[in-house]
């Protein structure tokens, strides 16, 4: 490769250049089929993770800035509008939450009653989204929450409204993690009217799901709340996920065409939550098999 | 060039630090897929003037920093900046004499192979992207080029100057 007609005096002669080619292309290939097939390079990804991290934090920095710039130069009358804004949502939530805990109460009761193993209230903390662009092939983000806070990889995040995405990758004090756009991702839903259960599948785009296991005479319609079903493990069930957008039933075919927009907002959302599920239901994850992420 | 080593080399590690900044700069959707790759600008422009400083060596090790910021295959960014850096090196006496649509019109040959190797990776591995998100980088990149060679150009002046 090394051209051998050029003379060692040459000044434009670099020593050793193809063979050190050679080798660090063998090297990179040897990095990626390690890193893809088998996920061995965690402890490599995440030294490396720490060097990027100030990289992250600079580029993140004048976004921050501008935030507190607008937050700290609100006018006080917007303030005292949002102040009012929150004060009556507070009231309304307050409302539905005296009736939730008769609700859970009586939900433990009757769990009791059927021998039903009981569900155990999932812990919850807030990230935020990075100004971070990550992977240009995928839809991911990019969280300030790492593997310092007890991050793990599958971990199921939500916003206020609905589910987001999963953690995929953990750094120290930065994670990854992918949103349920992807096309790569799927997740185990359920209908809420009736249970029915099926998986909703990334399009690569923001405002579109896909069901592509939904029989032609099964019983869903426009309108319909999906949530997490539960199965599967990384998701705790019961978080809403989508809304059924259009049912297309196509008699030649052995499945409906369905899709349904996701009920969080996935390109606009700031401020995410993670959701830690108790040991109980982490133990069951490991002894079911993964659907989700490749 | 052999003296001195570090106080040379600490310019151009900030130019590449700034390049990697702005390949994680949030851009609007609709800007995203046309991005210019700069780390691999920087590199080309670097590797084609101290090719005896930044060659291959210093290329992979910054494909692989990429590749952890960007959470893609390790390796993959690290691959492809090796072989265009390498073909940078190999004909950079050519590069430096060639006028400046010759040498954008390199350029763009070297971001098309770039992309068509990271296009390959991704093949090879089953990421599914639409093929439009590859020919942005590569023309926006051969449209910013002129920028990079005279901001690169200033800094070289006064790495050299300095020494």
């Amino acid at each position: 490769m090394v051209a051998s007609r050029t003379s060692n005096t040459n000044p434009a002669r670099i020593p050793a250049l193809g063979v050190r080619v050679l080798l660090l292309l063998f090297a990179s290939i040897l990095l990626m089929v390690l890193d893809h097939r088998q996920n061995h390079l965690n402890t490599v990804r995440k030294a490396v993770g720490a060097a990027v991290y100030p990289v992250q934090l600079v580029v993140d920095a004048p976004f921050r800035l501008w935030e507190w710039i607008r937050e700290r130069t609100q006018s006080r009358d917007e303030m005292q509008q949002e102040l009012n804004h929150l004060r009556n949502e507070r009231l309304f939530t307050k409302a539905e939450l005296q009736q939730l805990n008769a609700l859970k109460a009586e939900n433990a009761r009757l769990r009791d009653l059927l021998e039903a193993r009981g569900r155990v209230r999932d812990e919850i903390r807030v990230a935020k989204i990075m100004a971070v662009d990550a992977n240009p092939y995928r839809h991911n983000i990019v969280i300030d929450i790492g593997e310092r806070e007890g991050a793990y990889d599958g971990q199921a995040i939500i916003d206020a409204v609905g589910v987001i995405g999963q953690v995929i990758k953990t750094g120290l004090t930065t994670s990854q993690a992918m949103l349920i756009s992807d096309p790569s991702h799927s997740l185990p839903v359920e209908v809420n009217r009736n249970g029915l259960r099926t998986i909703a599948n990334g399009t690569g785009e923001f405002d579109r799901l896909d069901l592509p296991f939904i029989t032609n005479n099964a019983d869903i319609q426009p309108g319909d709340l999906l949530v997490t079903s539960g199965l599967g493990g990384a998701f705790p069930a019961g978080y809403p996920v989508a809304v059924v957008e259009t049912v297309n039933r196509i008699p030649q075919d052995p499945f409906a065409d369905v899709t349904a927009t996701p009920a969080a907002a996935l390109d606009q959302v700031r401020e995410v939550m993670l959701i830690w599920s108790s040991a109980e239901t982490q133990t069951e994850m490991q002894t079911e098999t993964e659907p989700d992420d490749e | 060039m052999s003296s001195g080593g570090s106080t040379q080399r600490l310019p151009v590690v900030i130019t590449i630090v700034v390049a990697l900044m702005l390949m994680v700069v949030p851009l609007p959707d609709w800007a995203a897929p046309f991005r210019p790759d700069w780390v691999a600008l920087t590199l080309i422009y670097w590797a084609m003037m101290l090719p005896r400083t930044w060659s291959v060596g210093s290329a992979w090790i910054v494909g692989i920093v990429l590749d952890v910021a960007q959470g893609t295959i390790l390796g993959q960014h690290a691959l492809a900046l090796c072989l265009i850096v390498f073909i940078t090196v190999r004909f950079h006496l050519l590069m430096r004499v060639f006028p400046l649509q010759q040498l954008a019109a390199t350029v763009f040959a070297i971001l098309a192979l770039y992309q068509f190797i990271l296009f390959w990776i991704n093949g090879v591995a089953g990421i599914d992207v639409p093929a439009v998100d590859y020919w942005g980088p590569v023309i926006t990149g051969t449209l910013f080029w002129p920028v990079v060679l005279i901001v690169l150009r200033g800094v070289r002046v006064r790495i050299q100057l300095g020494h």
